[in-house]
């Protein structure tokens, strides 16, 4: 069975509960933390690789508790000929992925960091953040 | 004594390649360095810029007349309705118009993907756009329906008339309710977490002009990449200075109206916006310059960061209820800073306006005037100033 790639994201509340010890100890998965991270505004990006039987299980009861779960099988590019680095993603963006250079104010993308919530998608007036598969 | 210089003096400068042209952030560095009166003494304009979505610009277009004729009366591009209640053929199409079948908020938050600010872009990019028409018929005009392609080269006049650009300041918007709200001002996430601003600070035209001594009616400026002009005093043209317990905090409050033709603009600074949740809208490109006529106008124009301020504004519920009274007030130096504290809090912050192309704006507008390709044009009539104190109106039901 190959590994199921999802993304977490999560507000303060869920930060503070351990929920991967939940995967792990009532669903009985194999969980690998690929990427995690809690911001300054302490809401949490998660980016896992789950195994197991009871996978569907697991993430519907982190769906329950309030964890918006999103398969990770795209990555996020940007449209260079469309952004006009206004800079409306860099306080949305929960990752710091898309960010203000200062001085320059240029905006910047870090792919690494991109976790693939879509968010600058839908916030970009530009629509200049594309989803590829 | 106080340098005193004429429009007439300045032109001849620029006619002779000879007059000096620095952006205003470029003015500031003059300003710290050799003194204000020495800087103002060797400075002949210096130009701003602002590069943002300003919801209320349009165009005017003329599409020449069908034979047989027609008055269209309705009248849509791409789908996206024009005004058509002036002169046959004439219509004027706003960059907030949606399409008659958009699903608005009906999936809140609507998308908003295409609007009449997407269609002034493609039009400018010399995109072919549909044009439908339907009118009711009369002895003159007797035709009812009329559908073509028509291009930006192809058709009569094509004039972009903003009735409200380059507002002087803006809200800095956050959110204090517990859930998200979709504005003009963004994607506000509840609990003050993030805080949105939306000029150029101290590059920003009509900041670095607070009692308008220098913009008036006929000014030139840089409108969507073209030359264009100060029409009027904008919609809303409320200008005051911010006074916070005897500090001046800088000015508010001013807009201009303005025009330019079209076809010569460019899709760089044109462009088609969408906030998702409120609508669509066009982000303009506009710089001013200002003439350093004396030492008083290089003073203002050499206004930094540090010294202009946003009122801090809770879009969750005191803006759209209209309560009085803000958060506080913020420089522009903390703004772009990427930090500011409300309410005791630290929240992150980030501008709609973008501050490269204001840059490159400036610095453009620049070379224009440096190169001697163009001149200043004294205003027929100064814009409303602080000390004319117009007030806004309470409209009530």
């Amino acid at each position: 069975m190959s590994p199921k790639r999802i993304v977490l994201r999560f507000g303060t509340d869920i930060s503070v509960k351990p929920i991967v010890y939940r995967l792990v100890k009532d669903y009985d998965l194999v969980v690998n933390i690929v990427k995690a991270d809690v911001n300054p505004q302490k809401e949490g990006t998660m980016v896992l690789e789950v195994i197991g039987d009871q996978s569907e299980q697991g993430l519907d009861y982190l769906r329950e508790i309030g964890v918006s779960v999103q398969d990770l099988n795209q990555e996020i590019i940007r449209n260079d000929d469309k952004c006009v680095m206004c800079g409306a993603c860099t306080a949305i963006c929960p990752t710091g992925a898309l960010y203000l250079e200062r001085n320059s104010m240029e905006v910047k993308f870090d792919g690494d960091n991109c976790v693939v919530c879509q968010l600058c998608v839908k916030v970009c007036p530009m629509r200049a953040m594309e989803v590829r598969l | 004594m106080s340098v005193e210089k004429t429009y007439a003096e300045i032109n001849a400068k620029i006619k002779a390649g000879k007059a000096v042209v620095v952006t205003a952030e470029e003015l500031i560095g003059l300003v710290q360095k050799k003194g204000l009166s020495a800087a103002a003494k060797e400075v002949d304009v210096v130009t701003t810029g602002t590069f943002a979505p300003m919801c209320s610009s349009g165009a005017f277009l003329n599409f020449g007349h069908t034979k047989p004729r027609m008055k269209m009366q309705k009248v849509w591009l791409n789908g996206v309705p024009a005004y058509g209640g002036i002169a046959a053929v004439d219509a004027y199409l706003g960059a907030a118009e949606l399409p008659d079948d958009d699903p608005l908020n009906s999936n809140y938050p609507g998308e908003f993907r295409y609007g009449g600010g997407h269609v002034i872009q493609d039009l400018v990019a010399r995109k072919p756009v549909k044009l439908k028409a339907l009118a009711y018929g009369t002895d003159c005009y007797p035709r009812r329906e009329f559908e073509t392609t028509i291009t930006l080269d192809e058709i009569n006049e094509a004039i972009l008339f903003n009735p409200r650009n380059a507002y002087q300041n803006y809200n800095c918007a956050v959110n204090l309710t517990s859930r998200t709200a979709y504005t003009y001002m963004g994607m506000l996430k509840p609990n003050l977490g993030n805080a949105h601003y939306s000029t150029s600070g101290q590059l920003s035209p009509l900041l670095k002009d607070p009692h308008f001594k220098t913009i008036g009616i006929g000014t030139k400026i840089f409108l969507g990449g073209a030359t264009g002009y100060v029409a009027w005093h904008g919609t809303q043209h409320f200008p005051s200075i911010q006074n916070l317990e005897g500090q001046d905090l800088g000015p508010a409050g001013g807009t201009l109206a303005v025009i330019g033709d079209l076809k010569q603009m460019n899709p760089r600074w044109l462009v088609g916006t969408s906030y998702i949740g409120y609508g669509a809208t066009l982000s303009v490109g506009i710089g001013v310059p200002i003439p350093i006529l004396n030492e008083e106008i290089a003073k203002y124009a050499a206004a930094t960061d540090q010294e202009l301020f946003a009122p801090v504004v809770d879009y969750g519920e005191a803006y759209p209820s209209r309560t009085p009274g803000n958060l506080g007030y913020v420089s522009y130096a903390q703004l772009k800073s990427g930090k500011i504290t409300v309410n005791g809090k630290e929240i992150p912050t980030a501008p709609l306006s973008s501050i490269p192309r204001a840059r490159e704006i400036a610095s453009t507008l620049k070379d224009w005037i440096s190169n001697g390709n163009f001149q200043l044009t004294e205003p027929v009539k100064l814009l409303p100033s602080p000390a004319d104190a117009p007030a806004a109106n309470v409209l009530r039901a």
